[in-house]
């Protein structure tokens, strides 16, 4: 079988003009894909190396269960938990990522995704300043200056120039790179940097200060240093009028600028500066997101709950504090008593403090792929992986909203997230319901 | 389920009835003829009002923009949560939001109102996925999207190019595949425009590269619309919204509709007309011009408007207007954002405070009302607030209370600016809408604008989307507002496709309505040729592929089809 216009699920590029050979249930072929994206169409399709069937441990056993069996005792967890935590959401689709909104506020618990290592902050500034921005088919067919800032595309997003940015023709960019100007900022020379027509090495965590500088300038100021944070005064102006001077010019960013000092500060700031330039000529600003899904996972609690991650449904209604409600924060601080990880690998990535308290509750893990957190996990439960055995929605670093689809046939009794989730939360409903009753019938007697 | 309403007094003007004291019949979610009592809910409405449920046609509560409006914003929401609960045995969602409310408390707050269907207005067909993904996971009500036109390089390439017949081919399929309802246009051209950072003033302004003007993406899409034969008409944001002194583009616009006929309805809505009504010089003297814009509507008996009401309270403003919402956070200097499509459109979202105390506010309250004052048949009048962008859609029963009550408008006035007394002419206006009026201007002209036999009234074959308020004909007195908000504010019954949802304003049941959407078919070799341009297009200039731009029927809660067939497209000169 041979399936085109395959959506590549590895980063929130969203690549969706992959070309897929299959032969017996699996992947033979693989074309326009790059490099990591191919890697994981054959990894999916190599079972040998996934675990197939669900796990409870129990007193340091491992017992292999049947799906109703883990999601019974997933569902127990979550019902008998005070407050759970809810993580991850970011590598599986909507329909899943929905499930879970009802899960988290029918058992009173948070909700929050990886935005919350990642471009959390970019979403703190996105709702201090705002954020002018495009579609990536808007950068192919009009940009003249392309900016990467505190990002390494080649590396995290292989096609993101070719497909959107630099290198493709556009309607009004016929002749593709020569009709553009590629400008990178970074602390160090990086890959991307090395094929710009143009690199400045910005000073290690000096991000907020080179923003301000652009900033000063472009609103008139008079620089009189002759460097700051490591660029001259003569590159700077010249920056400036290379933005000013463009005709659409787009600023991308990604985790260099995000985790500079000033996190959310900087971001800010750089929106700012591109507000500042719509005032001199069209200019736009994207976050470089990671997780292929990152992007529909904020949008989903966002119109389901009003916020884009750490939700919080404690009270009864959402409540967002990051900071407060974020799951990093709640772990840290010992505030949950069972959690939910889902398409994610916290006890790798997460602080110390914060696994640390991970380990000491109960929880449940939902991931195609056994990983560090699986491990350890009261329940573990594999399924599908999203975009090769199953179909879903998931939305670009852009926002453009993709159907993502199935090409091959799951491992044998393994499900998608979707379903696993909403069989864990229809499980709950009913326990809880139980309760409800249980609570009702004894007010009568009182 | 059956149910049989009794003795309220019924207002249904689709079918002239007029607070007539009757029985509604209902049976398998229709309104059908009168059947015996026995098996029957009897519900005693004596005393009480009965209408077909409220329809809102034009209402930002789905897609890209708004929930962008709902992440830009985390202090709008902390003003407004619904807690979650069990009841009936059924677990009622949480939410948040006061001028953007998350989708489940939506479909609940209409309900709430007596309302049984919205529809979003601004559907950019590349986003079109994440509106249906939204309205999917609003309850209760129907729905529908209408898709954005004004600005799509195929549009503005066939109406430059004279080939008329492939941009209504073109614009059918497009219905089609992205499951939208109606063809919607804004600020025609200078959403394209924006993409250089630059806008469109007047009519006559040639759009960048494309060498097309507004006036002649108006025009066509007015055409297309009637070739399609579509249920809609063309829903019209045109431009300079929001402009001091834009009131002259206004009537100008209404009057591009001249020699188009429809039998049903009008071939042209001019929607938050009140955004497009102003007069002055500059924002210190800016004044309504409610009055031109109110006579050039009684004038021309094709086109309606829906008003787009300001309700003075601070808000997010949405729109696919980019452009304007660039001009706006400039002078408010609040966060902005934009989003330009590719091809398509450009929406921006920026909040604004409409307060009583400012003259501009103030001014723009009295403008929509005195719109809906002035404007003699209330068949081409429809009552919005372009939710949110003149106000909560949680506000229309005050934007009744004000309508039908003369004392209430005086009342507000007074902690206003003084500008509404010598900039508008509202406090001269002594009109008040009855129950009747009230029930064309929130269910039968919408209904009928929007081409839906089954909606918007309560004879035999209807949908059974029913509202009871408590309120008494009989003992109304429009100096006792308070009690009309409040009325309308909770409905004593809410039934949505015969099953009761609310019950004395809270909600009881919860279940999906139908979205709306059209199938044009039109002749093959045109369609062929229009397929041609997309594979073209879509090759180059698109960042998605063609295959992966249609949008599924299972992104729809029970999808409604409104077919069309049109054998030979008839170009109309
Ligand atoms: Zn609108």
């Amino acid at each position: 079988m041979h399936y085109t216009d395959v959506v590549c699920t590895f980063c929130g590029t969203l690549c969706d003009d992959i070309e897929v050979t299959v032969e017996d249930n699996r992947i033979i072929d693989i074309r326009h894909a790059c490099r990591v994206g191919a890697s994981k169409f054959f990894k999916a399709s190599d079972i040998k190396h996934r675990r197939t069937k669900p796990i409870i441990r129990e007193n340091g056993r491992e017992i292999e269960v049947s799906l109703e069996e883990a999601v019974e005792k997933a569902s127990e967890i979550l019902a008998d938990a005070y407050r759970p935590l809810l993580y991850g959401w970011s590598s599986t689709t909507c329909e899943a990522i929905k499930y879970g909104v009802f899960l988290t506020d029918l058992v009173g618990g948070i909700m929050d995704n990886t935005a919350t290592v990642c471009h959390g902050p970019s979403v703190l500034a996105f709702q201090e300043v705002g954020y002018p921005s495009c579609t990536l088919g808007e950068v192919k067919n009009r940009a003249d200056l392309i900016i990467y800032w505190g990002s390494n595309p080649l590396h995290a997003h292989p096609r993101h120039l070719s497909r959107y940015s630099f290198y493709p023709r556009g309607f009004f960019r016929e002749r593709g790179m020569q009709d553009r100007e590629l400008i990178v900022i970074d602390v160090r020379r990086t890959d991307t940097a090395k094929i710009a027509n143009k690199f400045i090495k910005v000073e290690q965590g000096k991000d907020y200060e080179l923003v301000s500088a652009l900033r000063y300038v472009l609103n008139g100021g008079v620089l009189k240093k002759d460097y700051v944070a490591g660029v001259s005064r003569e590159e700077i102006y010249e920056l400036v009028d290379k933005m000013k001077s463009c005709s659409f010019g787009v600023l991308f960013f990604g985790m260099g600028l995000t985790q500079s000092s000033g996190k959310h500060r900087t971001i800010d700031n750089a929106i700012s500066l591109v507000r500042d330039l719509n005032r001199f000529t069209k200019f736009n600003i994207m976050m470089m997101r990671g997780h292929y899904n990152v992007t529909g996972s904020n949008e989903v609690l966002a119109w389901e709950t009003g916020y884009p991650y750490a939700v919080d449904f404690s009270r009864g209604y959402p409540r967002y504090n990051p900071g407060e409600t974020s799951a990093v924060d709640v772990l840290v601080r010992g505030e949950v008593d069972a959690a939910l990880i889902i398409a994610s690998d916290p006890v790798s990535h997460f602080p110390k403090e914060a696994v640390k308290h991970l380990l000491r509750i109960p929880y449940i893990s939902i991931d195609a792929f056994y990983n560090a957190t699986s491990m350890f996990a009261k329940v573990y439960i594999p399924t599908a992986v999203a975009g090769i055995e199953c179909e879903g929605t998931a939305y670009r670093m852009d926002g453009v909203p993709i159907r993502v689809r199935k090409i091959i046939e799951p491992p044998e009794g393994v499900l998608s997230d979707e379903e696993v989730v909403r069989m864990i939360y229809e499980k709950t409903m009913e326990k809880i319901k139980e309760r409800i009753e249980e609570e009702a019938a004894e007010k009568v007697i009182v | 389920m059956k149910i049989i309403l009794k003795n309220g007094y019924v207002y249904d003007p689709i079918n002239n009835i007029n607070g007539e004291v009757m029985d509604i019949f209902i049976k398998d979610g229709k309104i059908v003829n009168e059947f015996r009592e026995k098996d029957a809910k009897v519900i005693d409405c004596k005393g009480k009002v009965v209408m077909p449920g409220a329809i809102d046609i034009h209402s930002h509560i789905a897609g890209g923009k708004v929930n962008t409006g709902r992440i830009l914003r985390p202090e709008d929401h902390r003003r407004f949560v619904i807690a979650r609960k069990f009841k009936n045995g059924k677990f009622f969602r949480s939410g948040a939001g006061f001028s953007v409310p998350s989708t489940r408390i939506t479909g609940y707050l209409y309900a709430k109102m007596g309302y049984t269907m919205a529809f979003t207005p601004a559907l950019p067909p590349l986003m079109a996925r994440h509106t249906h993904e939204e309205l999917s996971s609003i309850p209760i009500i129907d729905k529908g999207a209408l898709t954005l036109m004004g600005n799509n390089w195929f549009v503005m390439k066939y109406l430059k190019a004279g080939e008329i017949e492939k941009c209504a081919a073109f614009a059918a399929w497009l219905l089609k595949a992205v499951k939208g309802y109606a063809i919607k246009v804004v600020n025609p051209g200078g959403g394209e425009a924006w993409g250089w950072g630059k806008n469109v003033t007047s009519l006559e302004d040639r759009v960048p590269y494309f060498d097309i003007t507004p006036k002649e993406i108006i025009e066509g899409l007015m055409k297309v619309n009637e070739m399609l034969k579509l249920p809609h008409s063309e829903h019209l944001h045109t431009i300079n919204l929001g402009r001091v002194g834009n009131y002259e583009t206004t009537i100008k616009t209404m009057k591009l509709a001249r020699g188009l006929e429809n039998r049903d309805r009008h071939v042209l809505q001019i929607t938050h007309a009140q955004f497009h009504s102003y007069g002055g010089e500059s924002w210190k003297s800016f004044e309504s011009k409610a009055y031109e814009v109110a006579k050039a509507v009684n004038k021309m008996k094709n086109v309606a408007i829906d008003v787009g009401f300001v309700t003075l309270d601070p808000t997010t403003t949405m729109t696919a207007d980019g452009p304007m919402e660039y001009y706006l956070s400039s002078l408010t200097h609040l966060k902005w954002t934009n989003k330009d499509i590719e091809l398509e459109t450009a929406p921006g979202v920026t909040p604004y405070n409409y307060s009583p105390k400012s003259a501009v506010s103030s001014v723009q309250w009295a403008v929509g009302l005195e719109l809906a004052l002035l404007v003699e048949d209330p068949w081409r009048v429809m009552l919005t607030t372009d939710h949110p962008n003149g106000g909560p859609f949680i506000r229309y029963p005050r934007i009744i209370a004000w309508l039908m009550s003369r004392k209430y408008r005086e009342d507000f006035m007074k902690n206003m600016n003084k500008a509404v007394e010598k900039r508008a002419i509202i406090s001269s206006l002594d009109r008040e809408y009855d129950l009747y009026e009230i029930a064309i201007i929130t269910r039968a002209s919408q209904a009928r604008a929007l081409g839906l036999k089954e909606k918007g009234h309560l004879g035999v074959g209807a949908d059974a989307d029913v509202a009871v308020y408590d309120i008494n004909p009989e003992e109304l007195n429009t100096a006792e507002y308070e009690k009309i908000e409040r009325a309308f504010s909770n409905a004593y019954l809410t039934i949505k496709s015969g099953e009761i949802v609310v019950k004395e304003g809270e909600v009881v049941n919860e279940f999906y309505g139908k979205t709306y959407y059209v199938d044009v078919e039109v002749e093959e070799e045109l369609m062929q040729e229009v397929e041609r341009d997309l594979d073209y297009y879509f090759k180059r200039y698109y960042s998605v592929n063609l295959a992966n731009y249609p949008v599924s029927l299972d992104y729809l809660t029970n999808p409604t089809k409104i077919e069309r067939k049109i054998e030979r497209v008839k170009v109309i000169k």
